[in-house]
Order: structure tokens, then sequence, then C-alpha cells
């Protein structure tokens, strides 16, 4: 069986609101995880936080800009950490200012959990200084060679 | 009730709607809409609604699918029904878990136990 390679492979590409294309991407991704070796839980983490990170990007990074803007959408994949990051044209914002949609008050609420979620799956989760670049490490937590 | 384009396959039995997904992957905001649509549909059929969805073969969940669940239990709710959920992958088990929707959904291991739970 081969060893997996060792080197990192990276993507990048301008990601529309087309969810094909998304998807595409995410699949490109976790494709190169699941080579070189992570588990199918670390799969679902990055997938999760991959497809989350650009939705929000869309949904509140472009809210009323032109829907035809695309986002940028980067990931550098090794067998030691997988490096995620989307950033989108619109003019940030402040991820402390989120309501914690944990809390008894919020639980009914339907929106909110994505970015939380992130935190909750990702290794290490940083924000530029704008607010509209979201940067993502997964490190495998010995799950995995 | 199910139209050609539905991503969703739904059965009464005993006084209660099932809902199963046709999807692997429910994580598209234009299809997990339709999707809300196409329950909150059902819901509206009776006056104090019995509602059941089935997980069973679904292996992703986004965000915005929780807040769609969240927006039909609150219908339910509103209308005096029951809601339960069944079948769910552990992971995405875990999601409902980290999110703390554990204490908001009334979630059964499987339909048959789900179905015996509704008063």
């Amino acid at each position: 069986m081969a060893e997996p390679t060792q080197s990192p492979q990276h993507f990048r590409a301008e990601l529309s609101r087309d969810t094909g294309e998304i998807h595409r991407f995410t699949g490109e991704v976790v494709g190169a995880a699941e080579r070189v070796g992570y588990s199918k839980a670390a799969r679902f983490a990055i997938r999760l936080a991959l497809e989350e990170a650009v939705s929000n990007a869309f949904k509140h990074g472009h809210a009323g800009l032109d829907p035809s803007l695309t986002l940028l959408a980067e990931a550098e994949v090794t067998p030691d950490h997988i490096r995620l990051a989307v950033q989108d044209r619109g003019p940030g914002f402040d991820p402390d200012a989120i309501a914690d949609p944990t809390l008894d008050e919020n639980l009914d609420k339907p929106s909110g959990r994505g970015l939380m979620l992130i935190r909750a799956y990702m290794t290490r989760v940083e924000f530029n200084e704008a607010g509209n670049r979201i940067e993502m490490v997964y490190r495998p937590k010995g799950e995995h060679a | 009730m199910a139209g050609e384009e539905s991503r969703l396959r739904v059965t009464k039995t005993d006084g209660v709607s099932r809902v199963e997904f046709l999807d692997r992957n429910i994580l598209d905001e234009a299809n997990i809409q339709k999707i809300g649509e196409e329950i909150s549909r059902v819901v509206d059929e009776d006056d104090k609604p019995r509602l059941l969805i089935s997980f069973a073969n679904v292996d992703h969940l986004s965000s915005a699918a929780l807040g769609t669940l969240i927006t039909i239990n609150n219908k339910v709710k509103n209308r005096g029904g029951q809601l339960r959920l069944s079948n769910i992958d552990p992971q995405i088990h875990e999601v409902f878990v980290i999110t703390r929707l554990v204490n908001l959904f009334e979630i059964h291991e499987d339909a048959e136990q789900a179905m015996a739970s509704f008063s």
C-alpha cells in the first residue's frame, strides 16, 4: 500500500453562490483529506466547517451586495493539519457580537449556529481585522496516523 | 402530497405524519427552504399535528437545516402538536449535543420508539 504523500496539497477557488460549485470544492478538499488518512469524523468536521463558512459568507458577508459577487476559498491539506480559509467581499463583521445560541433563551431561535459549530469542530479559528476572512485549522487528535 | 421534485417521503400512520429525507446531505439553502415549506404544509394539515421526522440515511446537516427544524418545532408547538426526531446518525447527533438542541427536541433512537412516544 502506498505511503500517503507528505507534501501539502493546495486548493483555491473563487466560488459563486452555485451550490454545485461549492459542493465540488468541498468534495475535493474532503477527498484529499481522505487520501492522506483523515478519519470519517475528521472529514465530517472539515466538510461542516467549510460549508458553514461559505454559507455564512454569502448569507451575512454578502448580504445586500450584488448576488453575483464571488468569494475566495482556500485549503491546504497535509497529514498533520488542514488549513481552511474563506474570504468574502463584504465589509466584515464582529464575531464577538454574535449571541450565544446555546443559551436557554436562544435555543428556539432558528439562526446563529454556524460559527459556534465551526469553533466546536476546528482546532483554531481566527478572523482578519476587517472580519471578512475566516481562517480555520484542524489538527487530528491522534485518531489517524 | 409529495410533488415530483420533492426531497421528502411523507407517510401517515396512526395519525402521525412521518417524514423521511431522500438526500444524504441536507446542506444547501435553496433545498432546505423547499424542505421547510413542504414540512410546514404537512404541519398545516392537522389541528394538533403529530409529526415524526426520521433522519435515516442522512449523513450531513447544516446549521441552516437546524434552523428549519427549529422553525418547524415552533410551529408544531404553536398548534398544540408534538414533534419527534429519530434515526439520527451519531455524528449528526453530536451536532445536536454541541448546540444543546437535544434539550429542545425529543429525539428517539428509532422510528418505532418515537411512534410509541406520542400521546
